[in-house]
Order: structure tokens, then sequence, then C-alpha cells
């Protein structure tokens, strides 16, 4: 586990993960061909981002599979949800999506290529794909949490509900309901 | 100022078990008193878990009675459609004292498990069980809960996918291959 550098008021010029505290920067990417996702689209609910370097690789379809089946669990918290971000483009996104069965939205950064990576901190340059991070973003719009993983670690889900728990304790102790 | 509230940071010692082993409650396999423990988080229609299995034989047979295992449910079914009923039936099994003869023949079986009335009256068959109890059991969903207990506290330990193994409490991110298996459960903490 690595937190990096300082949160930073404006921009991000660096590419330090940004960090609790830090404005949640807006953006706008294609879920689909014809439709785009907006951070604003979640005001009022908490939102989980999930930073991923690709499509179809071993590590990201187990956490992606992982976070997919826990979607119940993250709406018992005023109705959270969930995105993936890649480089990949919004066909691949859309395979993939359809092969893993997943219910949440995969946004493409892929035009400018990783733009919104790179606003977040969650880019590598060197290979020119999204970082593995996780965010939890509050209803405001306020990063609550942020986790930057080893790439080739999946980080599973204990952060981003213990993030949860702490945004809402009100909610933590109760029992989800099963079935 | 007055930011959000900081989640906790994890423990530099990384992922570790958050539910302990209890003999009153889990699958245990092996001496109580051993002094090296294995916890699986298993989905048993993953063929990872699957590919396991025979795995954990072999650690089990080299590390004998040092060794005490336990298996817990962690099934993703929104990607193995059958994981559910297999884990419901497997505890269903335990009911009657046969829960590792059904936690054995699903993996041994894990092809045949996208019929799962015929799977029902194969397993019953195959470990001496009263079919009609675990028929009943499984249209109630009796064990939906336990499952579900396992499921989530395996999230809160950081189980990132199936299998996933804690040896002596923290959670293994190396291989499962014999020889990685057998050193991790031997080096000291």
């Amino acid at each position: 586990m690595t937190r990096l550098g300082t949160p930073r008021p404006h921009g991000n010029q660096g590419h330090h993960l940004l960090l609790p505290g830090d404005k949640a920067p807006n953006f706008s990417l294609n879920a689909t061909p014809d439709q785009k996702v907006s951070l604003k689209d979640f005001r009022n609910h908490p939102l989980i981002m999930a930073f991923y370097p690709a499509d179809w690789s071993p590590v990201c379809s187990d956490q992606l599979v992982l976070l997919n089946q826990l979607l119940p669990e993250f709406r018992r918290y005023h109705e959270a949800a969930l995105v993936g971000i890649s480089v990949d483009g919004v066909w691949c996104h859309l395979a993939f999506a359809r092969e893993r069965q997943l219910h949440f939205p995969l946004l493409a950064d892929f035009e400018p290529k990783g733009s919104v990576s790179r606003m977040y901190g969650s880019y590598q340059e060197s290979v020119g794909e999204s970082s593995r991070s996780l965010f939890v973003i509050d209803e405001k719009g306020v990063i609550c949490w942020s986790y930057l993983s080893p790439v080739g670690v999946n980080p599973g889900a204990d952060g981003i509900l213990a993030a949860l728990d702490t945004m809402h304790p009100e909610i933590a102790g109760q029992v989800a309901k099963t079935g | 100022m007055s930011g959000p509230p900081r989640a906790p940071r994890r423990s530099l010692a990384g992922p570790h078990l958050t539910i302990p082993v209890d003999p009153n409650h889990d699958h245990i396999l092996g001496s109580p008193s051993a002094h090296m423990t294995l916890v699986e988080y298993g989905d048993y229609e993953c063929p990872f878990c699957g590919e396991a299995y025979p795995i954990v034989k072999q650690v089990q047979a080299t590390l004998g009675s040092q060794l005490r295992f336990v298996f817990r449910n962690f099934p993703l079914t929104e990607m193995h459609p059958n994981a559910q009923f297999a884990a419901e039936l497997a505890e269903a099994g335990g009911v009657q004292g046969k829960f590792w003869e059904l936690h054995d023949f699903i993996y041994e079986h894990q092809s045949e498990l996208s019929d799962p009335r015929r799977f029902t009256l194969l397993a019953s068959k195959a470990t001496n069980l009263e079919v009609e109890m675990v028929r009943r059991q499984l249209a109630e969903h009796a064990y939906l809960r336990r499952i579900r207990e396992d499921f989530m506290g395996g999230v809160h330990s950081g189980v990132n996918g199936t299998p996933t193994f804690y040896i002596n409490g923290l959670r293994h991110d190396g291989g499962f291959e014999l020889p990685t298996m057998i050193e991790a459960l031997r080096s000291p903490r």
C-alpha cells in the first residue's frame, strides 16, 4: 500500500494519487458508444471508482467480478454506485462486461487517452494504462478514501467497505438482507 | 477545515483473517490443536478452486497432524450460477455429518454441476445422504444465511477472488502450487 504526495487544490500536474479531502475532478466518459457518464450523475450518492489497467487481464477480471458481486452490498450505503475505468475503448468494454456479466458501467478513458486517470493520479505513463486504484467519493463529490494497489495485486473490497462504514456508521452495523 | 472522516488504514501486515477459526462453527479437517492453519475461501463452481482441490489434499497428506484445514464459502454467483446451489448442498450434507464427503464429491464432479436436480441425486447416493431431507433444505435455502456470513466475513478479510487462502491468519498472495503452499505454511510468521 502506498499513498503518494500530498493533496493539491487545483489540477494534478504531478499525477499523484488524489487523497481524502480532495475534490473529485469532474469527468464525462463514454460507457457505451452513445452514452456518457459524468461525476455529476452520481450527486447525492456515494460513488466507488475502480481504475484498472486493462479489460481481460487476469487480475482485473477477478477484481471486477468481486466488485460486481458486491453491488447489492454497496447499495445499502445510500445507493452507492460503482464505475470501472480503464483506457480500453467502449466496444472492448461492452464485450468484457457481457462476458463477465458485469452490471455496472465500464468507462472508456480512451480519448484523450488516460486524461481522467491522470487527473486522479492513477496513470502509468510507462505502459500507457491506468494504475490499479480505488476511490470512494461522498455525496458531495469529495474523496473520502483512496488506495493505490500494486498493479499485480487485486485489492479486494475490504477497504471500500471500511470507507463506506466510516462515511455512514449508522448503516455499518446493520445486517444486509440476504437473498 | 473539516474534511470527510478518514477511513481506517489497512494494517501494514496485509490482509488477515478477521473472523477467527471457530470449531463450533467452521468446517475443520485435521487436528484441532494443529499448529498450522490453512483457511480456504472457495467457490464450488470455480475452475481455479477445482485446480487447487487436489493440491490441498497433497498439502494435508504432507503435513499430516501438523495442519488443520478450514473451508469457507465464497460463491461468486454472478459468474458461477450453480455455485450457491453447490454451497447449500455441501452445508446440507454437513448437517448429516457428511460435509467433507460432499465437498470432495462436488470438486471431483464440478463439470456436472449444471444440472442441480441430477447432481443432488448423484451426490446423495454417492455419500449416503438422506436425499429427501437434502431436497427440502435446498428448497428452503436453509443455509443461505450461513453462506452469506462466510462470504461477507471473507470480503472483510480481503478475499479478492477464488480461491483465496489464509495461512496462519494472513492472506496468502503467492500461488497455490504444492511447494509454495508448504513453504508458506512452514515459514514462521
